[in-house]
């Protein structure tokens, strides 16, 4: 700060509280819903401090599930979500770490066509070729599979740039002198250059795991089993067309149990949160 | 720039691209490629014959009354999103700039509701919103204004934008303070000597200083507004009511899957990714210049 202004001091920090509040206020709401019964629901105004029900709710919640869901329980759902964000971070990271190796460390006929190749993915999003992809996915037999959940999603990009980027800014000597000491290239990718990539492999797995988590358009299309449903997907089935049968305490206890880890990862792991989003827009 | 220094070998290089090039082949090209192709061409409803019209379907879509209300609606709900999110994220970012005591606290409060889903932020703000039960909807109610937005389709814009921007505030909140703090001290600190006032300084150095940040999330945000809230709007409206809320990527959902009109569903994923393709171009012409600056 240049000066000091009273005045000025005190509103900056009140508009950050207002923000915060804001910010906070639909998530402050959903908790207070799962915390009570459905009565205090359909009979506004929701009361605005937590109620008795919390064990109740999301005890109902992560082992019963909703009806409108086909009843299946949110811990399930919740396990679907893990696989899926788990295996499309790593599956992410492992073959743009492959790549991104292969582009920098090797000279071979078609390089820069490969290359353009993976970049061309950046702007081919799965919302503008949905129909296409869905067919391929169907005709490979791996609908309602974990496979046909992540593999089409692990291409990636983004992440083959930034490892390259970091490759590009590794001393040239350490190749040599693992050349020296007898290391082929599999020996040096992984005594050296992986040991060296730890933080941006971090990095990105936090961006990823959210990225993963999230999901949404995908297996919409590509889960149609009740066993296969994904958290972020079965809040939405939960909610009754009608809206009348909504079981909300429930459905809002899945709605909190679904922001908690990735919330989770985001707050605990900030400085690698942080050096993910600035790297992967680069 | 390249590496001085590269392995020799034959075998090893194209076997390290495979696995990220057989899943770019199978899932990205093969299917973009069958979009362009079906795009060309109109199925009978049965499936049993095709015949390639040239660019009868894209004539067809461009002629729609309903696609250039789509059109109309992605471009007013992609502005709203973006100036909403974007003035908030510069308010705040500019206040947490200024703080010394408890900032990191304060960060930390403000970047969680980027790891929110666009599906879950669009059930929070649903929930309180909701005609029948919602808290918000309630007192609104209490000081005599109806809220419906399942037949107001104002209303329903209004609920997606809210629950669009509140989830981005986050991402360019972020960006917009790393921005700030690159700004030389010594430059705010001259115009403060000078006499400027704090607004002042705001307008003549701080935010010229931070158009590329600005331009930047610009496009970053309208891509978002474009293909990223389709969770939002899938969650909180499907579109409705009627079609005020039909953004370009529900309706290619819509037509393909529900429709199942697979030409012209084809046509619209032709249009979206030449979309992405320009967008893209922007993104990274203004990146360069973000990295002279």
């Amino acid at each position: 700060m240049v000066e000091r202004r009273g005045w000025l001091t005190a509103v900056t920090h009140l508009v950050l509280i207002a923000g915060i509040a804001v910010l906070a206020l639909p998530i402050y709401f959903a908790f207070v819903a799962s915390t009570v019964g459905l009565r205090d629901i359909v009979e506004p105004p929701l009361p605005l401090v937590p109620g008795p029900f919390l064990f109740d709710n999301y005890g109902e919640a992560l082992l019963r599930g909703v009806t409108q869901a086909a009843a299946t329980p949110v811990a399930l759902m919740m396990f679907n979500s893990l696989v899926m964000a788990l295996v499309i971070a790593f599956g992410k990271i492992a073959i743009s770490l492959l790549s991104a190796f292969a582009i920098v460390y090797f000279r071979f006929p078609l390089r820069m066509f490969f290359f353009w190749t993976i970049f061309v993915t950046l702007m081919l999003p799965v919302e503008v070729r949905i129909l296409p992809t869905y067919e391929v996915v169907a005709g490979l037999g791996l609908l309602n599979t974990y496979a046909g959940l992540t593999i089409p999603l692990i291409a990636s990009a983004t992440a083959t740039f930034l490892f390259r980027q970091f490759f590009l800014t590794v001393p040239d000597e350490l190749a040599e002198a693992a050349r020296v000491d007898g290391a082929g290239p599999l020996r040096f990718f992984a005594d050296i250059l992986l040991p060296l990539s730890r933080t941006n492999i971090a990095a990105l797995f936090v961006i990823l795991f959210i990225y993963g988590w999230n999901q949404y358009l995908w297996p919409l299309l590509v889960t149609t089993e009740a066993s296969m449903t994904t958290i972020v997907i079965g809040i939405n089935q939960m909610i009754a067309p009608g809206e009348d049968q909504t079981n909300w305490p429930v459905v809002m206890a899945t709605t909190m149990l679904a922001m908690l880890p990735p919330v989770l990862v985001v707050v605990f792991m900030q400085r690698l949160f942080v050096k993910g989003l600035v790297e992967t827009e680069k | 720039m390249e590496k001085r220094m590269v392995f020799g070998s034959t075998a090893l290089p194209y076997l390290l691209v495979v696995p990220q090039l057989a899943i770019t082949v199978v899932f990205f090209i093969w299917p973009a490629s069958q979009a362009l192709y079906q795009s060309v061409l109109i199925q009978d409803p049965f499936g049993l014959s095709t015949e390639f019209v040239w660019f009868e379907n894209f004539a067809h879509l461009f002629t729609d009354p309903l696609y250039i209300a789509a059109f109309w609606t992605t471009a007013v709900f992609s502005a709203l999103v973006t100036v909403l999110s974007l003035g908030l994220a510069l308010l705040f970012a500019v206040m947490a700039d200024r703080v010394i005591k408890g900032a990191t606290a304060y960060k930390t409060l403000l970047i969680w509701p980027y790891a929110v889903a666009p599906a879950i932020a669009g059930v929070l703000w649903l929930f309180m919103f909701n005609p029948a039960i919602g808290l918000v909807s309630f007192y609104l109610k209490v000081l005599g204004y109806n809220w419906n937005h399942v037949l107001e389709g104002g209303q329903a814009m209004f609920l997606v934008v809210i629950a669009a921007s509140w989830k981005q505030i986050s991402y360019n909140f972020l960006f917009f303070l790393a921005g700030l703090q690159a700004i030389p001290r010594s430059l705010i600190e001259a115009a403060a000597i000078d006499g400027a006032r704090p607004l002042r300084r705001f307008w003549t150095i701080v935010f010229p200083l931070l158009s590329p940040t600005t331009f930047f999330l610009i496009v970053v945000n309208v891509v978002y507004a474009f293909f990223d809230t389709f969770g939002i709007i899938h969650a909180v409206t499907k579109g409705g009511p009627g079609k005020a809320t039909e953004i370009l990527v529900y309706k290619v959902y819509a037509d393909g899957f529900v429709g199942l009109d697979l030409g012209s569903s084809a046509a619209q994923s032709v249009v979206l990714m030449t979309i992405v393709v320009a967008l893209t171009v922007v993104q990274f012409r203004y990146i360069e210049r973000r990295v002279h600056y």
